[in-house]
């Protein structure tokens, strides 16, 4: 119990803390707002108004607060650029988008992962092993950018198999959402197949060598029914931490292929808003990634310590 | 059951003289794969899986000549890897005095030639891009950029958060619980994100970009060396130091960081292969350093405007070659120093 309290006052000064930082480091950019919606040329009695309306001419702390509070109530402010509109229904609209790609890139990851660990790890060093691993290490090393625009050049421009244009949202149309999801939905998800098959091939490797493992073999069950019925499970706790470590990063990491793929998410949100100088929307997209990637990560070490009773003890 | 022949190879069942026919055998095939391959013969698709699959025979049929002929296993791999980085750490020191074509100055190439393919032309080896610059000059300033911005961040990585882990780890109880959740604030911010809203602050030149990418090394680097100070700190020798009367900060200076270093170093091979990936995506977004100065990144960036990328796929291949090859070389590098110093090792 002491624990879990000791976690929450952790969670909740890294986020004020994080908080902060994204505010004081966005109120400190060069580049007067006031200049950017008025434009420049005015008197400055202007200005001074504007400023004093936006709350500029209060010390630092003292409008961190007011915003803090009003993050608190659900009010992240409006957009300082045209048409102005307000931050929270920017970030609703925006995160859907990347909820889904993150957990249908997170899918097709495991699709892809779990049978080529299974084959890697049935034969220690054979040939499959080794492919398969060099094939991983390989993956990783590619960035996501160009492993996007790779796949593009291949799937779209020479084979014409996917489309690469308007994204539809998921309320439109079903079909027409997922034909557009897919192509960034596999660029997600190759590195972390490739993360996902090193971890489960390395537990499994280990599990195969456990003497549970070789009674069922002694009792004659065939090796497709060892793998998946007898190890499987056993092996896939590293796994399933890596996987909650994806999803929270993911939200914020889907940056480079939304912008690949001109998707409406919180990575291209975050993008525009920064190039534009619209400090609002950064300071509120950068707050709920990660209070959402804390949230997550802490939720996961909980489940974790649920499922293997040995790590409750060693929990900070 | 049969015994081996006496006369075999290390390491494998065969002898020399069948191991060298093996190897022979496995390369030639690669060979031809790659050139078919790579002379476009067949349907688009079939052409990249070819040459994947002649590299692979071609490096394997490769490791058992060599084998054969040393009659004992050989690293290749390593050594393909850390000889690329050799070649490409020299080319970018030497950059100004090499004999290359233009890399930035767009008003002097008029009158070059745009898009020359690659390995055609003896004054472009690889070619021109759009404003006919030379795409291996261009390459080469490019890794200049690039290996300079993680090298200097890496650097900030290994003093600060060396220092910072190692003071959180002797010291423990308060000063620990304030640097740990001053780290996890900044874990707390995905590292792209974090470096877009860095981007929008700092100015991008190569300085400021280092500073950036130094933010994601320092989390990383507290935490390793807090671990490996937490677990030296118990040990005989700095107990006996304690005892002969040493000052907190001789025991860290002279006990502690000395055994803190090696892990660091391993650790900071691979954080270098993460830092070129971070580094290349901002500028592939646009906020890094700024075109015309070349960096990978950028260069791949030209290659997705319009329809560049289908009508002279060079100008995202020859970046993207060698961004690839520099990450993986450096992957491979950082996991064997792991290997060899693993910091778990570090716990007893």
């Amino acid at each position: 119990m002491r624990a879990v309290l000791r976690r929450l006052g952790q969670l909740v000064a890294v986020l004020a803390l994080v908080s902060f930082g994204v505010f004081a480091l966005v109120a400190l950019l060069p580049g007067d707002p006031a200049a950017a919606i008025l434009g420049p040329g005015r008197p400055p009695e202007e200005y001074a108004k504007l400023h004093a309306e936006l709350g500029l001419d209060q010390p630092l702390v003292q409008r961190y607060l007011d915003w803090l509070g009003g993050a608190l109530t659900g009010d992240l402010g409006s957009s300082t650029v045209p048409p102005y509109t307000d931050v929270l229904d920017r970030i609703t609209a925006a995160l859907p988008v990347s909820l889904e790609l993150a957990v249908l890139g997170l899918g097709i990851g495991l699709l892809i992962a779990i049978p080529l660990a299974l084959v890697s790890a049935y034969r220690e060093g054979g040939l499959a092993d080794r492919l398969i691993s060099g094939g991983v290490f390989a993956v990783l090393s590619v960035p996501s950018f160009l492993m996007g625009l790779l796949l593009i050049m291949l799937l779209v421009d020479e084979l014409g198999l996917l489309p690469r244009a308007q994204w539809v949202r998921l309320s439109e149309s079903v079909s027409g959402n997922l034909s557009h999801a897919i192509l960034p939905a596999i660029v997600i998800a190759l590195p972390e197949a490739a993360l996902f098959t090193r971890v489960l091939r390395n537990d499994l490797v280990r599990t195969l060598r456990e003497d549970f493992v070789l009674a069922a073999k002694a009792k004659g069950m065939p090796p497709a029914r060892v793998l998946v019925t007898e190890a499987l499970r056993p092996s896939s706790f590293s796994l399933v931490t890596v996987l909650g470590i994806a999803l929270g990063t993911l939200i914020g990491s889907t940056v480079i292929v939304e912008s690949l793929f001109s998707l409406p998410g919180m990575g291209s949100l975050v993008v525009t808003a920064a190039s534009q100088g619209d400090f609002p929307i950064v300071q509120g997209a950068t707050l709920v990634i990660a209070a959402l990637y804390v949230v997550i990560n802490t939720g996961i070490d909980a489940v974790y310590g649920y499922l293997d009773p040995r790590t409750r003890r060693v929990a900070l | 059951m049969l015994l081996s022949d006496p006369r075999a190879v290390r390491g494998t069942l065969l002898t020399r003289r069948a191991l060298a026919l093996r190897g022979a055998a496995m390369a030639l095939a690669g060979v031809v794969l790659l050139a078919l391959g790579l002379s476009g013969l067949l349907v688009a698709v079939v052409n990249p899986v070819l040459v994947i699959a002649g590299l692979v025979l071609l490096y394997a049929g490769s490791d058992r000549l060599i084998w054969a002929a040393r009659r004992r296993r050989t690293d290749l791999l390593l050594g393909l890897a850390a000889g690329w980085l050799v070649l490409l750490a020299a080319a970018a020191l030497l950059a100004p005095v090499l004999p290359l074509g233009e890399h930035e100055d767009v008003a002097s190439t008029i009158l070059e030639p745009t898009y020359l393919p690659p390995f055609q032309y003896l004054d472009h080896p690889l070619g021109t891009n759009g404003y006919g610059l030379d795409m291996l000059a261009r390459v080469i300033y490019g890794a200049r950029a690039s290996l300079t911005i993680s090298l200097m961040a890496v650097s900030i990585g290994l003093v600060v958060g060396g220092a910072v882990g190692v003071v959180a780890g002797y010291y423990r109880r308060r000063v620990d619980g304030v640097i740990g959740i001053l780290t996890n604030a900044l874990l707390a911010v995905p590292p792209l994100i974090l470096l877009i809203v860095l981007a929008t602050v700092l100015d991008p030149k190569v300085r400021n970009m280092a500073i950036a990418l130094s933010l994601l090394t320092i989390p990383t680097m507290v935490r390793l060396a807090r671990a490996n100070t937490i677990a030296y700190s118990q040990r005989e020798f700095v107990l006996a130091a304690r005892a002969l009367g040493a000052t907190r900060l001789r025991v860290m200076a002279r006990e502690l960081v000395p055994n803190v270093v090696p892990p660091m170093l391993s650790m900071a091979v691979v954080v270098i292969s993460s830092l070129i990936v971070a580094e290349a995506s901002l500028s592939f977004l646009g906020l890094g350093i700024q075109p015309p100065q070349p960096t990978w990144g950028n260069m791949i960036l030209e290659a997705e405007a319009g329809d560049t990328m289908t009508q002279h796929p060079s100008i995202l291949l020859v970046p993207g070659v060698v961004l690839f090859l520099t990450v993986f070389s450096f992957n491979l590098l950082g996991e064997r120093a792991q290997q060899r110093w693993d910091p778990r090792g570090a716990k007893l």
